[in-house]
């Protein structure tokens, strides 16, 4: 096992490593911006002299350089900085929020899954068949709708039309966990709808790839069962470009959330964040970006990781 | 053996279609068989001939872009053409078993050995689990594997391509079936481990008086292992006839040249005297892939218009020896001369004449050739870069290449190699080889890939064309039949060392080095009792190991590890 656990660190290292230049390409980039930041937080009516004590009381007024370190080593112990417009610890408004993204996505995640891989592993089993092109051409017209469009759709049949579901997926901190579960069923559904299609079709072509295998060909000549053709003989090798499929959508529902969240006024970082850059409060971008700058990559690194542990060559070494 | 004459497998009038080109054209046209309990056939023919097809429809079983489209197929009484597809799959693996050309490939890379034995047995509910897997660790005994009890729980990949062979034909016992295709099940293997999968599999069908049909290409191996020989051309059958009178008497042309085959034989040459230098001397070079050593203290000489057959199992360092020549792996020490001047190590740091004067020929004519260029063009362009030929000398030099490998050029310099046969390909890739106006040619496994007939014709075009051109070739290869008709030197490579060389006629008396012997030794011959004879002679019914491990423990403090 010596030879995996080499491999997953060096696979985390270079995770450390892309997320140290990602840090820096979010903290030029906004340095970039065009405007003055104080200038843009103050508005047309200030003075130079009102701007000039913004820019030294945010620091602006030192070289770039030393404010990404401390940016980077303040992030580093989970402190992003201050508010420009709330003057709130930025890490605690953050937090809060990310939960409840976290949730949302964990909500979808659980429910979109296993959907897309059974499905998958049925329109491989039934290719060809009408059931294979329903599933297809259904799981196709989702992704292609964009997500607020299927969003309103479900508000119009789901809550204004039959009242199943609330429209709006306000959170109140008293709520229970059904109650929960309940109010943001809207939004949860319509992410499940755009990143379904995706997973089933890898899913789906994964299996259909292997199946001209010799050794697929040898269990079907064992007499095995179709189903168990694939569920047994197909998918245990088929995991590795599932997995990968399965952590970029993962990822997708973390940070690909935004329109979600605003058409359900979803009190999630999405939101926040477009909030935060019509405001500017950049030190609020910077910590958004990061964070889901540092999902992506865990998720990738997770995906590998996975991808390496299913494969037996790597399990079993001689 | 007692034979019971019940007739087990009836097939009639067989006719199967393929779907190509967006219809279905007919591959095997109207086969009668007939086989006994208890009986081996041998189903023999080239890449083509539908040796495969006939195979798996008796299980009642097409590929995908198949279909059996006339004819019976009744196994013990029952019809498999008009049975229920649940009927059909309920007899294989249960009652008809398959043992596939490349165990390797055919086992799941994801079970282990003995879950995949066990399955067959478990999914028709004949022994449970536990009773299945101690029943496979018997037949491993039976089939002689190494630490039966404990091999089956080890991954595919763990397991050297001899062992899963032989373990695939375990598994296709599982069930003690009636009747078990055998798909090649040693064309895949070096000659010395085939050996050992060919006894073992005669062995094990004898004990369970299982009857089977034995499908491969080479004549010598199926004079071993059937009762019965057909032999089938273009999915129609030439001849059937008892192995014997078949060996003695063939009655039809095309098995008579069959036959006949091996028959090509090039004058052996021998080095010029006096102070004539090698063309290409390779003096102690050493080589390794990362920190797995391949090769060590390899030295030999090819002298002009000579060819030095380099011989040895897959993983002994033939091709790694090739490599170094060509400059693709720079040796880590050693130097390798041309014509007394010593080479660059790296290709990149060769001059183009140096990178002209040497060139390859590939075993696999289908991935060596880009599918989507035209022939002229394949072979124009080495010509284009060494030469500096453009315009309608370039066009005269490629006819004149292509007359060489007797194509037609009017016919073949616009097409693809896709439309092209095996054979065909090979030539293309010779034809290439030879527009740079080399003066020594690494061949390797140039043969191997094709059929037999095939073969012939390509090593007779070589050996014109070494006259004509004063070519020096370094032939790689396993096939000993191959060697004998070919070369003028013999190298004979073992885990990177070489254990033996000099001139043919030597090489192929005694006394020889013993691994020199295991490998000539197991190179099947057309006599049906040659592999009773060989074990027989070896005072072994273990063959193989016991022989590989004695030269092992002999030439022990060679390289470990080399051999994945």
């Amino acid at each position: 096992m010596g030879g995996i656990f080499g491999l997953v660190l060096k696979r985390l290292l270079l995770g450390l490593v892309t997320l140290l230049v990602v840090s820096i390409l979010i903290f030029f980039a906004v340095e970039l911006l065009p405007g003055d930041i104080a200038q843009a937080v103050l508005g047309q009516g200030a003075t130079d002299e009102t701007v000039r004590a913004m820019r030294e009381q945010l620091g602006l007024d030192r070289p770039a350089l030393v404010r990404y370190l401390e940016w980077l080593f303040g992030a580093l112990q989970g402190d992003f900085g201050v508010s420009l417009v709330s003057g709130e610890r930025v890490s605690e408004v953050i937090s809060d929020r990310f939960a409840n993204t976290l949730f949302l996505a964990a909500y979808a995640a659980v429910i979109a899954v296993p959907i897309s891989i059974i499905l998958g592993i049925m329109v491989a089993l039934l290719r060809n068949s009408l059931f294979d092109r329903v599933a297809n051409v259904l799981t196709l017209t989702s992704i292609s709708s964009p997500e607020f469009f299927l969003g309103y759709i479900l508000i119009l049949y789901l809550a204004v039309k039959t009242s199943y579901f609330p429209a709006i997926a306000s959170l109140s901190s008293d709520m229970s966990f059904p109650d929960l579960l309940h109010r943001t069923f809207l939004p949860a559904l319509t992410l499940v709808l755009v990143v379904t299609a995706h997973m089933m079709r890898m899913t789906r072509a994964a299996i259909i790839n292997l199946l001209a295998s010799p050794y697929i060909e040898m269990a079907r000549l064992k007499g095995v069962p179709p189903w168990l053709v694939i569920v047994r003989h197909a998918l245990p090798n088929a995991w590795a470009p599932i997995i990968n499929v399965v952590a970029l959508n993962l990822a997708y529902l973390i940070t690909g959330v935004v329109l979600v969240e605003v058409v359900f006024v979803y009190p999630g970082i999405g939101q926040f964040l477009v909030d935060a850059v019509a405001k500017r409060d950049f030190p609020i971008v910077q910590a958004c970006c990061l964070i889901f700058a540092a999902t992506f990559i865990l998720l990738n690194l997770a995906a590998d990781v996975g991808a390496i542990l299913t494969n037996p060559r790597l399990r079993h070494p001689k | 053996m007692t034979k019971n004459k019940d007739v087990l497998l009836e097939i009639n009038d067989l006719r199967i279609e393929a779907f190509s080109d967006e219809e279905w054209f007919e591959i095997v046209h109207g086969v009668d068989l007939t086989l006994h309990r208890g009986e081996v056939l041998g189903l023999i023919g080239e890449s083509g001939a539908g040796k495969s097809t006939i195979g798996l429809a008796a299980m009642g079983f097409a590929r995908d872009g198949c279909r059996i489209s006339g004819g019976t197929i009744e196994f013990d009484g029952m019809e498999l053409t008009t049975t229920s597809k649940a009927d059909r799959r309920a007899l294989r693996g249960s009652r008809i078993a398959y043992v596939a050309q490349s165990a390797a490939a055919s086992f799941n890379p994801s079970h282990r050995i003995i879950d995949q034995h066990t399955e067959a047995p478990v999914h028709y509910r004949i022994q449970k689990r536990l009773e299945a897997q101690e029943d496979a660790m018997e037949l491993y005994r039976r089939l002689r594997l190494p630490n039966p009890t404990e091999i089956g729980f080890r991954y595919p990949h763990q397991v050297s391509g001899g062992q899963l062979q032989r373990a695939m034909t375990a598994m296709a016992m599982a069930c003690r079936p009636d009747l078990i295709i055998f798909d090649e099940p040693t064309t895949a293997l070096d000659v010395t481990t085939q050996i050992e999968v060919l006894a073992a599999i005669r062995d094990i069908v004898d004990q369970f008086n299982t009857a089977a049909i034995y499908i491969t290409h080479d004549l010598a191996v199926v004079a071993q292992m059937a009762d019965r020989i057909k032999v089938l051309l273009k999915g129609e059958e030439v001849e059937e006839a008892s192995t014997d009178q078949m060996l003695e008497s063939p009655q039809e042309d095309y098995t008579k040249s069959l036959w006949a085959v091996r028959s090509f034989k090039s004058p052996q040459k021998l080095r010029p005297g006096g102070d004539a230098k090698p063309i290409i001397s390779v003096q102690n070079i050493e080589a390794a892939y990362g920190p797995v050593k391949v090769l060590e203290d390899v030295s030999f000489d090819i002298y002009p218009g000579m060819t030095v057959a380099v011989v040895g199992e897959s993983g002994s360092g033939k091709s790694t020896a090739a490599r170094c020549i060509t400059g693709l792996l720079p040796p880590k020490s050693g130097q390798i001369l041309f014509e007394g001047e010593p080479l660059p190590p790296g290709y990149k740091s060769r001059s183009k004449d140096q990178l002209r004067q040497i060139q390859m020929i590939y075993q696999m004519a289908d991935t060596a050739l880009n599918p989507k260029v035209q022939i002229g063009e394949i072979i124009g362009r080495p010509a284009k870069f060494y030469s500096g030929l453009s315009g309608n000398k370039l066009k005269s030099r490629v006819d004149e290449l292509l007359d060489l490998i007797e194509l037609e050029p009017s016919q073949y310099y616009n097409r693809y190699p896709p439309e092209l046969s095996g054979g065909q390909k090979q030539r293309v890739g010779i034809a290439r080889a030879l527009a740079a106006n080399p003066k020594f040619i690494i061949c390797d496994e140039v043969t191997s890939a094709l059929d037999q007939l095939v073969a012939e014709g390509i090593l007779r075009l070589l050996d014109e064309l070494q006259k004509e051109f004063n070519l020096a070739y370094m032939f790689i290869t396993h096939d000993l039949a191959t060697v004998r008709s070919i070369a003028d030197e013999v190298v004979v490579m073992q885990k990177g060392r070489v254990i033996e060389q000099g001139p043919k006629e030597e090489m192929f008396t005694p006394p020889h080095h013993p691994y020199t012997d295991l490998l000539l030794s197991s190179v099947p011959e057309m006599d049906p009792n040659w592999l009773s004879t060989v074990l027989d002679e070896r005072g072994v019914d273990n063959i193989g190991d016991a022989v590989t491990m004695a030269i092992e423990t002999e030439s022990s403090g060679g390289l470990d590890g080399n051999q994945s």
